[in-house]
């Protein structure tokens, strides 16, 4: 694009609205180079790809749990009486030219979109990145998850076969389960006793295309202004301080490679939308409450659930013959609020606990020079991984021959004793790492050059600057 | 099989006018059913020396069974022997070990000659399973009603507390037939009653389909469900977008010899 | 084949990231570039290889637009477009990383923080409340107007959800209420016979309801252990228990029915196979593993002369999750 036919339209915009300064700010605003940085941005784009799909797919699906007898394509559910959610399910991946691409694709964008979000929550705080000021953004991410979550489940809930038939029974326990005013909560969300009519569908609906994305999408836009407005934080390196951000500009490097990242995100989410098989519906086969299959199991992003209902002992606690902790509440509610609870409380625990630094930091930190608080967030969350690999325990067993009953209890020991094995050792291993000079999450690694007074280069110690970036990093 | 273990149970604790009764009702069964292969006296002599040096340590000399160690097969008739020696489920390595499928221990000429020496003792027949004459429809409604709670939905296996609900992909029509009439190891069992023989034949034709499923959506990866579809998100796709982080998370190598070769 | 692929896959992914991580001499020697250099300028390939990606997408786009039109099969669908995005990434961090300038910045970090600002705020928002003498009684009636503008906005909430009480107590079970299976046939009890189980439901009712769905299993009558109460419930050893699991509400779609007693030590039990609760048929459904906290509960059975079973009364208890309103 020559240089004046750039010029009309930006010229536009500034005589009209006078955003010229606003895109200058953002074609210089500087992102410090490191790949775990992008982890975010695959979320973002996973996003993107998760709207576009869906609204694709929200034009051909018919929320309804009224029943009619089936006289589609499929060999094996004919003359059956399905749902018309279930029915516009069938149509929309045997009818709808691309209808089962956008459905796969959807779906595996879903799964990346939380795996995305899963990784950078790990980087966020590896890092030290949700320190201040940096807490008010990582409160918004820590949202962005649960509400993923939750919309994640809404999705794979809507088709009414077998499997989110399955799932919904489970959500309804376990919103059952809530003590005293359980039973009137789920009813009030079910529009009645569980398995509810198209009243409950179309709430689902309601929510899983309109009222989750609209919050996720605005948190999203939050988020991201509140980066830009805070710029990014960076790991230590040669002439970056904390009051200065040293990396590529937007324009033009930046904004190309970005962009070829969305081009690849959206490239991958597709590739494996056509080519791999993802919640194949025809052979779930119509939901009843009366029917349920082996190996039902929820997407990964709730695995930890479903592990933490499964190595809960039968536990229920009952005052005066009435049932005050029905047992859901303790993996279902319990479990996921207790994590939730320390990924909120993350900044003012590292804080007051663990770092004891209520310093303002906008230079991250490698997981060794912390050696605390890595190995306590290793621990926390090798007890998360123990519960979601519990979740999976009879697929070992089919598999493996690994039975069943042992495997839970030892699941159960592992869940106690695993976490304190693995503070111990990340604890240790920080601590031997942080004496050697090898950084495997460092954008700068190796040796660190500085200009001398003669004008040449010359290495400079590595743990100096290191020290200086984690004055009270605790580390040793 | 069945009926003779039940008989056991049943004169252990001393029940036996219910078993009577069930007893006869299968005979009649049998009877109406055709036998699967010739019984020749010879066919039976040679089963008989077959089963003494091969089944009578578990199964008891005449086959009438030891207890703690195996089941009398009086009156288990063809059915289940046929079934057990023909998915290898027997002989067991270990008297405790649960019957799985491996190849068959015997060639067919002497799982012939061991079924019709089970057989002589009276008992079901294998049952006569079309599958061609079942309906697709009432076998998925079926087996989402009677099988799927253990062996999945999609046929591909499962478990119960104690015991492996094995995969359908293996399994013949004439298998479904014999495992739903005998109920193996912890299976429940389905008489007439319960399935006829029509449904047996779709259901038998709802596990062929399963057998070869239309996977429209491409790779079916094993088609049991969210566990392996986690790991291809995370082992294809989260690697794949990690690896192309990591190739433009950083700014390019500057590389001085390629720089001067194309300035030059 | 399908756990070689799997080990293939793991293999080629923990190569290609070992492989694309710079290596450590050459990492030593690049961190010896100044990095505020500015590199304009690209090898002649890089143009060439761009010119070539980009024309490729166009290519694999129409091959889309016409498969989505004469043959939409999913696979080549995805292979198309999913090319055209693969190329299109190719050629965007090409050129972002070879064919453009390639500069290190530093922009100053604007670090807010301002005191004085604060202070001035906070003076003028109490400025406002000079004068006033009644501060607290006034900040008290907004707060409680707006809490009252609150609740009746959030008083529709109410329509969402109806009465509960009838919705979570009533059950289609009474006594001589007749047993029917899937397709509405009413059983026999001659039909039920031992190693079977049999989902049934109460005449006429939805069987969509939770309450409706009952397992029925056969046992030897001399082998049951239920108490002294429940003598009776099971004629001819034939018991009844509620489909749906008191844990989580899922279908009791397993029965563990060993075949020889003899060489198995496991009796027989219902199994749910969403968390695997697993209930002893013989001990009036006691939770014998998992996670449900509460047996089974139980339908009493009679037969009635021409054979058929009815129940003799209600469940034993409450059906499905349990919550603060059931009565133990």
């Amino acid at each position: 694009m020559s240089r004046r036919s750039a010029r009309d339209p930006v010229e536009f915009v500034e005589e009209r609205l006078g955003g010229a300064r606003g895109l200058r700010f953002l074609m210089s605003y500087v992102f410090p180079d490191h790949w775990s940085f992008l982890l975010g941005e695959v979320a973002l784009y996973a996003f993107v790809v998760l709207i576009a799909t869906g609204t694709f797919l929200a034009l051909f699906f018919s929320p309804d749990l009224g029943t009619a007898v089936y006289h589609g394509s499929d060999p094996a559910l004919q003359g059956q009486s399905i749902s018309s959610a279930y029915a516009s399910t069938l149509k929309l991946s045997y009818h709808v030219s691309g209808g089962l691409l956008m459905r796969q694709t959807h779906h595996w964008a879903a799964l990346l979109f939380l795996a995305a979000i899963t990784l950078h929550l790990l980087r966020i705080v590896f890092t030290g990145a949700f320190r201040k000021p940096r807490d008010i953004n990582y409160f918004i991410g820590v949202t962005l998850l649960a509400l993923a979550i939750l919309e994640g489940f809404a999705g794979y809930s809507l088709p009414d076969d077998l499997l989110s038939g399955m799932g919904l029974a489970i959500a309804w326990a376990v919103a059952m389960s809530l003590p005293l005013i359980g039973g009137p909560f789920a009813t009030a969300l079910w529009g009645g006793r569980f398995p509810g009519t198209s009243v409950f569908e179309s709430r689902l609906y309601i929510a899983h295309v309109f009222v989750l994305p609209a919050i996720l999408a605005t948190l999203i836009a939050v988020h991201l202004a509140i980066i830009m407005r805070q710029r990014h934080s960076q790991f230590p390196g040669p002439g970056r301080r904390e009051d200065n951000v040293v990396g590529t500009p937007m324009w033009p490097a930046y904004a190309l490679r970005s962009l070829g990242l969305f081009a690849a995100v959206a490239a991958v989410l597709v590739l494996m939308g056509g080519l791999i098989q993802i919640n194949p519906v025809w052979l779930w086969g119509p939901y009843h409450p009366y029917l349920g299959t082996n190996g039902a199991q929820p997407d990964w992003y709730l695995g930890w659930l479903i592990g933490a209902l499964r190595l809960m002992p039968n536990l229920e606690i009952s005052v005066f013959g009435h049932t005050l902790v029905p047992n859901p509440f303790f993996g279902g509610v319990l479990f996921p609020t207790v994590v939730f609870a320390l990924l909120y409380a993350l900044p003012w625990l590292d804080r007051r606990f663990i770092s004891r630094d209520p310093a303002r930091h906008d230079l991250l930190q490698s997981p060794r020079e912390n050696p605390r608080r890595t190995a306590l967030a290793a621990a926390v969350f090798s007890a998360v991984a123990i519960v979601f690999a519990a979740g999976s325990a009879d697929r070992m067993f089919f598999q493996f021959g690994f039975g069943y009953e042992g495997a839970i209890w030892f699941f159960r020991g592992a869940f106690l004793a695993i976490p304190v094995a693995v503070f111990v050792i990340t604890r240790r291993i920080c601590l031997e790492l942080a004496v050697e000079r090898e950084h495997p999450l460092r954008g700068w690694s190796g040796r660190i050059v500085a200009r001398d007074a003669s004008g040449g280069f010359a290495p400079v110690d590595a743990g100096s600057t290191i020290s200086e970036a984690s004055d009270h990093g605790g580390s040793t | 099989m069945r009926r003779r273990l039940a008989a056991l149970a049943a004169a252990l604790c001393g029940g036996l006018a219910i078993v009577q009764l069930a007893l006869a009702d299968e005979r009649g069964h049998a009877a109406a059913a055709a036998p699967p292969a010739v019984s020749s006296a010879s066919l039976v002599a040679s089963g008989r020396a077959l089963f003494e040096s091969s089944c009578s340590a578990c199964h008891g000399i005449g086959a009438g069974g030891i207890h703690g160690r195996g089941p009398s097969l009086r009156g288990v008739g063809a059915l289940a022997a046929d079934f057990y020696l023909q998915t290898g489920r027997m002989p067991l390595s270990a008297s405790r070990a649960e019957p799985l499928r491996t190849r068959p221990a015997f060639p067919q000429r002497q799982i012939r000659a061991l079924v019709a020496y089970v057989a002589s003792f009276g008992g079901p027949a294998v049952p006569d399973v079309q599958p061609g004459r079942g309906s697709l429809a009432d076998g998925e409604r079926l087996f989402a009603l009677d099988c799927a709670g253990c062996h999945t939905i999609q046929g591909q296996g499962g478990i119960v507390t104690g015991a492996i609900a094995p995969s359908l992909n293996q399994a013949s029509p004439r298998q479904v037939g014999e495992a739903v009439r005998v109920g193996p190891y912890v299976m429940p069992r389905f008489g007439e009653a319960e399935i006829s023989a029509a449904q047996l034949d779709s259901l038998a034709r709802y596990v062929q389909y399963l057998q070869h499923p239309e996977n429209r959506g491409g790779w079916g990866i094993g088609r049991i469900g969210p566990i392996p579809e986690g790991m291809v998100a995370w082992l294809l796709g989260a690697a794949a977008l990690l690896l192309v982080a990591r190739v433009i998370g950083e700014r390019r190598e500057d590389d001085p010899e390629e720089r001067e070769t194309h300035h030059g | 084949m399908a756990s070689r692929l799997w080990k293939a896959l793991v293999v080629l992914v923990l190569w290609a990231w070992g492989a694309l991580r710079p290596r450590r001499r050459a990492r030593a020697r690049r961190r010896e570039v100044d990095p505020s250099r500015r590199d304009a300028g690209s090898p002649a390939w890089v143009e060439r290889t761009l010119l070539g990606l980009l024309a490729a997408i166009p290519l694999s786009c129409a091959a889309f637009a016409v498969l989505y039109i004469l043959d939409p099969n999913t696979q080549l669908l995805g292979l198309a477009l999913g090319a055209a995005l693969a190329l299109l990434a190719a050629a965007l961090i090409l050129a972002g990383k070879r064919l453009l300038p390639q500069e290190t910045k530093v922009e100053e970090r604007p670090i807010p923080g301002d005191r004085q600002a604060v202070d001035e705020v906070l003076e003028q928002a109490h400025a406002a409340t000079d004068g006033i003498t009644r501060r607290g009684l006034l900040l008290g009636a907004a707060g409680a107007a707006g809490a009252g503008l609150t609740a009746a906005v959030a008083v529709p909430v109410v329509a969402l959800g109806p009465g509960i009480e009838d919705q979570l107590s009533r059950t289609p079970w009474h006594a001589g209420r007749a047993l029917v299976d899937e397709q509405g046939a009413p059983l026999a009890a001659a039909a039920i016979r031992e190693g079977s189980f049999v989902t049934a439901f109460p005449e006429g009712a939805d069987k969509e309801n939770l309450d409706a769905p009952v397992v029925l299993v056969r046992v030897d009558p001399a082998s049951l252990r239920a108490s002294s109460e429940r003598a009776g419930w099971a004629p001819m050893g034939i018991l009844a228990y509620s489909k749906i699991c008191t844990h989580a509400a899922c279908a009791i779609s397993l029965y563990r029915a060993p075949l020889s007693p003899s060489t198995q030590s496991r009796g027989p039990a219902l199994v749910c196979p969403c968390h695997y609760s697993t209930f002893d048929v013989l001990d009036s459904g006691r939770v014998e593993f998992g996670p449900a906290g509460r047996p089974l509960p139980q339908l009493p059975l009679s037969i009635d002369a021409q054979g058929t079973l009815r129940a003799a009364g209600p469940l034993s208890g409450p059906v499905g999750p349990s919550w603060w309103g059931d009565a133990r």
